[in-house]
């Protein structure tokens, strides 16, 4: 009888290719997903050494970091010349090393964590990696999902294994239901905003009780998303019933006698009764408002009732920093979140680019126009978005005075054009409120969709359970 | 992979608290395909302003600090991106080694593979560190590896931790693939076993 484990144990000890006596392992990677920004260095070091990808099988690549999202992309006109350097650089790489691909003019190419997942890629208890710190979206599935450096992604491509030590345990529970108009988006800030940006380093998150339970797997990967943003590398959800459901029929998932013997194990995890974690978060699901941020880290986080803090209200480091926030935002303490104006809405990113999230946005904003200078919703890949047009969502954003783009990371990072000017102020459903993030200068106030479609509506961040009480 | 042994040098003092990756090198300079040349843009946003000016009250715009080889920094240094484009531009400047109460994980990780020493010490050691680096380019530091100590200006000595693999592979300069690849039989097999223990994957 072997000792109670975790769920990111079983993964972890099914994984394991070799260890050494000091406890360092090499680790099997199932999946590696591949984007323009953090590979080219990597594809040269292959060449530099004339080695091979070990599995190209298992490598899938698409641009999404620098692609511009307007209607008119397939000018190469729309990019600068660096960005279409390494586009082109993706494409000849993906070619010559013969690993799958979805080019820009494919209809699935869209955010490399919303394309693997869709496309059936993301498969529950396996190990996921990526050049991309956003990777641990893929832990919503139950997969071990994790962003690695570009020497690291050098090392799968020509290894397919990962030389790792193992994390901590750590459990996130949500206990009971979420209230009204409080998304998956409220409860992974609010988290961080319980254990600050550097709570998980050194930890593998599960997320689990009823709450995330009750979660669509867009909600799920919502949360795990931003795993990385409270310290943790890599978030996981047991997977259920609704996750099987998800991959069942997807373009890699397995079919007949293989999804029955897949579905057979994916029933084995799970973390057994009496597993030991070194750390536990509780949080009631009721307790938990809809949030945004306030400051240039995502521990900033408060209710959309509260009022931004004061310096004074913090302690050690984090004094100068809070001061150095509230200069960067252009905020006074004391003043009521609900008042601050808005100048531009970003809807969309690995966090909140699926269609759940532009339904969510949607029937806030049906029958409304904004009263912002700018609204975009930038669907997370080009399934979503013809998914979206299909539904009617699409001409709701349009009707509303939104721009309707094409896929890609677009203003999360503002790698493409689609920047924010000195000073403008934005609510974003992305991941990170960072000085500088979405353009030097800009300030960002991150929340979930529905809370960035009422933003839009009144023209300032904007409580969403107001909103849906006036639609009653 | 360069080799990390001992250094001794400029400590420049930065003391904010989640200095993040966007911080240490902005994503316009992520276009590159190369990895060197990041040095110039390091900090850049913090560093420079809209049109190019330095500003003067940067640290490492400062004339004691312009030769900076270790930052002591504040909690959480590194946290954000996985981008390597961050100890790339590091290296670039010239800076080899890190001290600080806490390091984001991906960012600590990403050090060793290029050189870098990342070292974690207790907040009353890293308050004496910071103190030392205050004092400007009288003041080195340094760091030796192989007895794992850092010594201040005036002489004292505090040990450090560091993962015994990553210690081998730094005071030999030696390239993770090459190692793993030496273990190539071991691959082989597990992917063998893959076949029947999980067809799908």
């Amino acid at each position: 009888m072997t000792a109670p484990r975790t769920l990111y144990d079983k993964i972890w000890d099914d994984h394991v290719v070799h260890q050494a006596e000091d406890g360092t392992c090499l680790l099997y990677i199932d999946r590696h997903l591949v984007h323009e920004v953090t590979s080219p260095q990597a594809f040269e070091g292959l060449r530099m050494t004339g080695r091979k990808v070990r599995a190209p099988e298992k490598t899938i690549a698409v641009p999404d970091h620098n692609v511009p999202t307007t209607l008119d992309r397939a000018n190469a006109a729309t990019m600068t010349e660096d960005s279409r350097i390494q586009v082109a650089a993706l494409d000849k790489n993906a070619k010559d090393f013969g690993i799958n691909y979805y080019p820009v003019s494919d209809i699935r190419q869209g955010i490399v964590h919303i394309v693997g997942p869709e496309q059936g890629w993301t498969l529950p208890g396996m190990t996921v990696v990526c050049g991309d710190s956003h990777t641990a979206t893929h832990g919503a599935f139950g997969a071990l999902a994790h962003g690695i450096g570009t020497s690291e992604v050098e090392h799968v491509l020509a290894t397919q294994t990962l030389i790792q030590r193992k994390g901590k345990n750590m459990k996130v529970e949500i206990t009971g239901s979420l209230r009204p108009g409080v998304t998956a988006k409220d409860i992974t800030l609010s988290v961080i905003g319980e254990t600050g940006t550097a709570g998980g380093t050194g930890y593998v998150i599960e997320y689990c009780g009823q709450a995330i339970r009750e979660l669509s797997m867009e909600g799920r990967m919502t949360v795990c998303n931003m795993a990385i943003e409270g310290g943790a590398r890599a978030g996981l959800i047991a997977p259920d019933e609704k996750t099987f459901a998800y991959v069942m029929g997807r373009p890699h998932a397995p079919k007949g006698a293989k999804w029955e013997a897949a579905l057979a194990y994916w029933k084995t995890l799970f973390t057994d009764e009496g597993a030991h974690f070194d750390k536990v978060v509780t949080i009631k699901g009721e307790d938990i408002a809809p949030v945004v941020t306030w400051g240039t880290s995502p521990e900033d986080v408060l209710p959309i009732t509260g009022v931004v803090p004061a310096p004074e209200d913090f302690t050690g480091g984090k004094v100068e920093a809070a001061r150095r926030s509230l200069e960067y935002m252009g905020l006074t303490p004391g003043m009521k979140l609900s008042d601050i104006e808005i100048d531009t809405v970003f809807i969309g990113s690995c966090t909140n680019g699926r269609i759940e999230d532009l339904r969510a946005a949607a029937a806030i904003l049906k029958g409304k126009k904004i009263a912002v200078k700018r609204a975009m919703v930038v669907p997370g890949s080009g399934l979503v978005r013809a998914q979206a047009e299909e539904e009617g969502l699409a001409q709701i954003f349009l009707d509303a005075g939104f721009e309707w783009r094409l896929a890609g990371c677009s203003m999360c990072l503002a790698m493409n054009p689609d920047q924010l000017a000195p000073g403008e102020r934005c609510a974003a459903t992305s991941n990170r409120n960072f000085e500088g993030r979405q353009g030097r200068g800009g300030r960002t106030h991150l929340l979930s969709p529905a809370m960035a479609a009422a933003a839009a509506i009144t023209g300032r961040l904007t409580d969403v359970r107001e909103i849906m009480k006036e639609s009653v | 992979m360069q080799k990390f042994t001992t250094l001794t040098g400029i400590a420049a003092p930065m003391p904010l608290v989640n200095i993040d990756t966007d911080m240490i090198i902005p994503k316009q300079f992520l276009k590159t395909i190369q990895r060197s040349g990041l040095g110039k843009n390091l900090f850049d946003e913090m560093r420079y302003t809209q049109d190019g000016q330095e500003i003067q009250d940067f640290v490492l715009n400062q004339p004691a600090y312009r030769k900076t080889e270790i930052l002591i920094a504040g909690d959480n240094f590194g946290c954000g991106s996985s981008r390597e484009h961050a100890p790339w531009a590091l290296l670039d400047f010239g800076i080899r080694c890190v001290i600080s109460t806490s390091f984001a994980d991906i960012f600590y990780n990403n050090c060793f593979k290029n050189g870098i020493l990342p070292i974690v010490m207790p907040q009353d050691v890293v308050d004496v560190l910071m103190a030392d680096a205050r004092k400007g380019a009288n003041a080195r530091v340094t760091v030796d590896l192989p007895s794992q100590t850092v010594t201040t200006s005036d002489g004292q000595s505090f040990p450090f931790d560091v993962d015994p693999h990553r210690k081998h592979c730094l005071l030999n300069g030696l390239d993770d693939i090459g190692l793993t690849l030496e273990k190539a039989a071991s691959i082989d097999s597990y992917e063998k076993s893959l076949a029947t223990l999980r067809p799908w994957a």
